[in-house]
């Protein structure tokens, strides 16, 4: 683990609203290994947005960060980002190091302004390019990015596009300053499958390409499958499970993973009904004092109530935040049916 | 399927004219049946017409040509008085986002009460109170729930308010569009074993709008596929998942994401390229009595 591009340590950040302080980060630490990519697996207000919003300084005006560190390492330095300033964040980090992909390609273009000069807008900003070697990269990125017609489409407006195009035209923006580490906050989820495969496909391909480190933040278990190398499951604003994308799907210990896991059909569910996690996700404006996920466990012990578990390691890349895995505990298995699901996935991997 | 269908849509087109030479042709030509009970589902990429069409046949729209007969009354064309009633009545709609489809100026209650007060469904405000709190507990809220407003909610929370809204009319067929997109995956499992059960005790049958296949897959017992305005395969569950005789069904299924790290990273995706144009006058050819392809 040495050669880590980006590493979150001991995030810990809370939202002040008017019914109280939301402690929504509570220690996170995640690890972005240079060229791989890393999932963020989570429900809504699980914290996984708000966690790479901190590393590009997005945060929304009402938060404190209360403490932690995001290293990130670049020509043999180490550069804490906690300790930049926003426009300092701004000049010499976000665009020209660290690029952001958001869910809505809608919202995320500006409508009055062609695609072209928003690619642009970075080249000029960040690389002092000339107009003419500018507008030829843009020209070469919408090409990478699967779009036809190039040069005419740089003169396209965002509403004259299709939702898929638009991706891929905010991908090409993410891409336009050459940057070290692409974050995509739910690049597909508001698009339909076989656009979706086509955009994970293309962000993998230019990863390739160009040597990127990726993050993405999704709810998408199949998504997951597809891209990631390591993958985090987050839970209440902790990381509940880490390890790599084998260790989660083939292997998981952590009962919140086993709820995720149980929850999405796949095309051989016949199962009459469908797992779910009961409950909902706890406010955090009322922080539970022990394991946040304990009154949704049906595995709970008593000391769940008590003490947030720590990370018990359970191999050298995998390990997880629940008592179930401290000596003491009582032996718990995973659901009987998410282990015949596991061994028919392995089965299917295996013949192919 | 001896009985007879509750729901029959004949040749539905759906044409949008956007100025004197450009018209929009959402959905070209689609027939199918759902039968009571059963849960029917669309599926299809963005823009291929699945919610124009759930959207004509409760009438949001006028269809531009086509029939459509709902248990035993036609209800495509001019309505007459009481065919409007029994359409507004016997259909009902769940609609995507659970954000913007309920009134945040509106109580849970007057939101669900409604249809009741339009229909005159109840005899004393003690009854109507009666009503709405049994169908909140029916899908597994409180009726302490009902002096609230939607913000006072989660997404899934609201999502099953709309369901309540739909489920308290006591219909016939629900058309839910894209119901679970816009929820998380635990919660989508908790809305879709609702959606079961409520169909399990009232035998309302679903003409269930998705792109998510997988889940598609698990609730509907027949699948119509659409692509471009034109449906170009439909048959049972299993037939459209284990025989699939389209290349844009077998290439929609390609692209189904697999929970499976070691296969996911293997698939490969089937191109498909066809555009209305290719589908203009083609036969529809029925290979057994439950599926149907486009030649």
């Amino acid at each position: 683990m040495t050669d880590n591009i980006l590493s979150v340590r001991g995030l810990d950040i809370t939202f002040r609203t008017n019914a109280g302080d939301i402690h929504a980060i509570r220690g996170v630490d995640i690890d972005l290994p240079r060229g791989k990519t890393v999932a963020i697996v989570g429900e809504s207000g699980s914290g996984k947005s708000v966690t790479m919003k901190a590393v590009t300084g997005l945060l929304d005006d009402n938060s404190r960060v209360n403490g932690g560190q995001i290293i990130y390492r670049v020509d043999g330095k180490e550069i804490d980002l906690l300790t930049l300033s926003q426009r300092e964040l701004r000049r010499r980090i976000n665009g020209k190091h660290i690029s952001m992909v958001f869910q809505d390609p809608m919202t995320s273009l500006d409508p009055t302004m062609t695609i072209g000069a928003q690619i642009m807008e970075g080249m000029f900003l960040h690389q002092n390019l000339s107009k003419k070697t500018a507008l030829q990269k843009a020209t070469e990125l919408l090409q990478l990015v699967g779009i036809n017609e190039a040069e005419k489409r740089l003169k396209n407006y965002p509403h004259q596009l299709s939702g898929g195009m638009r991706q891929r035209v905010v991908i090409a923006m993410a891409l336009a300053t050459e940057p070290q580490v692409l974050i995509c906050d739910e690049p597909t989820t508001a698009l339909d499958v076989t656009i979706q495969a086509r955009i994970l496909d293309l962000i993998q391909i230019v990863q390739e390409k160009m040597g990127l480190s990726v993050v993405y933040i999704t709810h998408d278990l199949g998504v997951v499958a597809k891209v990631a190398d390591f993958v985090s499951i987050m839970y209440a604003g902790k990381i509940v499970e880490r390890g790599t994308v084998e260790d989660i799907f083939y292997d998981p210990r952590h009962p919140y993973t086993w709820g995720l896991l149980s929850a999405m059909p796949d095309l051989n569910t016949t199962e009459a009904r469908l797992y779910s996690i009961p409950g909902s996700p706890p406010n955090l404006l009322h922080e539970p004092p022990g394991d946040a996920f304990a009154a949704r466990n049906e595995f709970a012990l008593a000391i769940d109530e008590k003490a947030a578990p720590p990370f018990f390691q359970i191999s050298a890349t995998h390990a997880a935040a629940t008592w179930l895995l401290h000596p003491d505990a009582p032996k718990v298995e995973m659901p009987s049916a998410l282990r015949a699901r596991i061994e028919r996935l392995k089965e299917e991997s295996g013949h192919e | 399927m001896s009985k007879e269908p509750l729901l029959t849509v004949k040749n539905l087109r759906q044409h949008f004219k956007i100025s004197r030479n450009f018209t929009v042709k959402a959905v070209n030509g689609v027939s199918f049946q759902i039968y009571p009970g059963e849960t029917y589902g669309l599926v299809g990429e963005s823009g291929s017409g699945k919610t124009t069409i759930g959207r004509s046949i409760i009438r949001l729209y006028d269809p531009t040509a086509g029939e459509v007969i709902f248990s035993g009354h036609k209800i495509s064309g001019a309505l007459k008085k009481d065919t409007r009633q029994m359409l507004r009545k016997d259909m009902q709609m769940i609609f995507q986002d659970p954000m913007s489809s309920l009134n945040p100026r509106k109580k849970i209650a007057d939101i669900i009460g409604e249809g009741l007060d339009i229909h005159k469904l109840y005899a004393t405000p003690v009854e109507r109170n009666a009503i709405i709190s049994s169908i909140l507990q029916q899908v597994g809220l409180s009726p302490l729930h009902a002096t609230r407003y939607p913000q006072q909610f989660s997404g899934g929370q609201r999502q099953r308010i709309g369901i309540a809204r739909a489920l308290v009319m006591n219909p016939k067929l629900i058309i839910a569009d894209e119901c679970i997109s816009a929820l998380d995956v635990s919660i989508q499992a908790q809305v879709v074993n609702l959606m079961k059960d409520i169909q399990a005790k009232t035998g309302c049958a679903y003409l269930f709008i998705a792109h998510d296949l997988s889940m598609v897959k698990y609730i509907s017992d027949r699948i119509g596929v659409l692509h471009r305005g034109y449906l170009v395969e439909t048959g049972t569950t299993d037939e459209i998942f284990t025989s699939p005789l389209h290349p844009y069904t077998k290439s929609l299924l390609s692209a189904v994401p697999l929970p499976n790290p070691h296969l996911e990273k293997k698939r490969l995706l089937l191109p498909y390229t066809a555009t209305e144009a290719d589908y203009e006058g083609r036969a529809w050819r029925q290979v057994s009595a439950t599926h149907g392809v486009l030649a």
